[in-house]
């Protein structure tokens, strides 16, 4: 007799265990983030009638991506921290066609404001707590503690799509220098 | 079947009481509900804090009623309709603005008086543990309303304490985006904060206090001396109309008119706050709107997180998060770091004493500090004040452990 009625408790937990679990996934899924929203999590920037040294600003995920052509000398006017080299030679920069462009999250590091571009320095001011960084997003003066971050991106002839991992992203990646 | 009296007249005391067993309901749940005497206006927050919650739930219905959970008109929704076109809608946003923000103080106030006295200690357990999950449930109610009127602070504070679950060098972006439902706060984290802060959240607050009440129910609330008092035989003193010698008084209606008496003055000082200083409750910041492209230049939670918030900024990235975390869970462990057996107000416990006034000092130095900008001397001092606090809780179950006994009584 009580071994039935621990069957009959056994089998009811285990059903009602099942349907615990089958909701609690669909739960799950229902905070997913919607295929309309992570189809809007690619943003395609056409790179070939960027002027050189001039910076534009598009918008990706709902954040600033900076996208710079870099010209040849953009050593900055002058680095506090002392590293005053020349921009160009940077590993950060991204090659598409023969010219090298700076492309990164337009966030300050530090607290997240967006840094200002002086194309006549050839450096970023942050105008928040005075933090600066060269032309390819590396730091010329604190607190930002890192650089510039570089967001996934994949080179399609002069077309760089933000959100997908390229083969150029996951070398830079494993280089650890996307941030 | 029970015995229903054909002839009571429907709705009457009888009629009720052969149905609903009101009497013994009364009985149980107030008039002979014991209390010890010997408590100070510090025993009343509990009650308090029951009608500051009733205060926001009654506010809160009414701010429903015209708020719009969209991006796009949320902030209008509350900064115009609400506070401009909706007669007394001004009222309504002020008294839920200032009790979310009193409702901290007196939780504080709360907390430090149950560690002050002792009243977490054997057998008062899963009181203290049923209180911090109030805590940490109004932190998360707290947290989700500030989202609402998706101001520029609504918009920061929400992109900085969901980015906090990215788990630092672990780097768990999927887990973050996950809470959003997008890449950044957006629609869909408006929607499901909404539904959190109107729903959900409020459902386990009052599930909660409910558990709370029934924790205290057999363990009884302490007392000033901590005394272990024999609740039945007391009782059993008063109902013989020994009122003078016996130690207890019934909740209702003799607790309860104290209690009245704390709520009113109380009241003074919060309807003070709502009609002429509701300013500290509402960060200037949050009069713009979100702007997913424009940080603030300084980003600091409301007073009442300041203190953890502060031991999250001295350290670097991961450690900072560890630290984060320790100060969100240790409180949890009180009743079983504190292995000293007295239950005894905190005065007559040494080291104890120093424990306690130490940890006080520590958290409202952590919360000074946590509004000021981290430079120079100040983050000296947040690191070391955060430090403190950790040391203090690792110090806890050894200091405790040499503890002479002092006896309940004095």
């Amino acid at each position: 007799m009580s071994d039935r009625r621990d069957f009959i408790g056994t089998a009811l937990g285990a059903f009602a265990g099942l349907g615990a679990l089958g909701a609690l996934y669909a739960a799950k899924r229902t905070w997913d983030p919607l295929p309309s929203v992570k189809a809007a999590g690619f943003t395609t920037v056409d790179v070939s009638k960027a002027e050189e040294n001039v910076l534009y600003t598009e918008m990706w995920r709902g954040k600033p991506v900076f996208i710079l052509k870099v010209p040849k000398d953009a050593k900055p006017d002058e680095a506090p921290n002392g590293r005053d080299e020349n921009a160009y030679e940077d590993p950060r920069l991204i090659k598409i066609g023969n010219d090298k462009f700076l492309v990164a999250i337009g966030l300050c590091t530090h607290l997240g404001c967006i840094p200002e571009y002086f194309a006549a320095n050839k450096k970023f001011i942050c105008a928040c707590h005075g933090g600066q960084f060269n032309a390819a997003g590396e730091v010329l003066k604190a607190p930002p503690p890192s650089p510039l971050v570089i967001p996934p991106f994949k080179i399609v002839g002069t077309q760089l799509i933000l959100g997908e991992e390229g083969p150029e992203y996951k070398q830079l990646k494993a280089q650890g220098l996307v941030a | 079947m029970a015995h229903f009296d054909p002839n009571a007249r429907p709705f009457s005391h009888k009629w009720l009481n052969e149905r609903l067993a009101i009497d013994t309901l009364k009985r149980v749940l107030s008039t002979e509900y014991w209390i010890p005497k010997n408590i100070n206006f510090l025993w009343a927050m509990g009650m308090v804090l029951a009608v500051t919650f009733g205060l926001l739930l009654l506010s809160g219905i009414f701010l429903l009623m015209y708020y719009i959970p969209d991006t796009k008109q949320a902030f209008d929704s509350v900064n115009y309709t609400i506070m401009q076109e909706v007669g007394f809608g001004w009222l309504w946003r002020h008294i839920h603005a200032v009790a979310a923000s009193v409702v901290f103080l007196i939780i504080y106030i709360h907390m430090f008086t149950g560690i002050y006295y002792g009243s977490y200690k054997r057998g008062r357990e899963l009181i203290w543990i049923s209180g911090m999950l109030l805590f940490v449930t109004f932190s998360a109610e707290a947290f989700s309303g500030y989202m609402l009127p998706w101001g520029q602070m609504s918009y920061w504070a929400g992109m900085v304490i969901t980015n906090l679950f990215s788990m630092g060098s672990l780097e768990w972006n999927w887990l973050v985006e996950w809470i959003r439902g997008d890449y950044v706060p957006g629609q869909a984290f408006l929607g499901r904060f909404f539904m959190l802060h109107v729903l959900l959240l409020p459902l386990v607050i009052i599930g909660l206090i409910i558990f709370h009440f029934g924790t205290l129910r057999i363990p009884h609330v302490n007392n000033q001396d901590g005394e272990e008092i024999d609740f039945e035989a007391e009782a059993e003193k008063w109902k013989a109309g020994k009122r003078k010698e016996a130690k207890v008084i019934p909740f209702n209606p003799v607790f309860l008119s104290k209690d009245v008496f704390v709520l009113g003055v109380y009241f003074i000082f919060f309807f003070y706050l709502v009609f002429y200083h509701y300013q500290f409750a509402m960060d200037p910041i949050n009069f713009d709107p979100a702007d997913p492209l424009k940080t603030p230049p300084h980003i600091y939670p409301e007073w009442y997180f300041l203190w953890s918030y502060e031991i999250l900024r001295p350290f670097p990235k991961d450690p900072g998060l560890i630290a984060f975390g320790f100060a969100q869970v240790i409180f949890f462990f009180l009743p079983f770091l504190d292995r000293s057996p007295n239950v005894a107000p905190a005065n007559r416990r040494r080291p104890f004493r120093c424990w306690f006034w130490l940890l006080l000092i520590d958290m409202v130095a952590l919360t000074i500090l946590g509004k000021l900008p981290p430079v120079g001397i100040y983050t000296t001092l947040g690191t070391i004040f955060a430090w403190l606090f950790i040391i203090l809780w690792i110090a806890l179950p050894f200091i405790t452990k040499r503890e002479k006994l002092v006896g309940g009584k004095k």
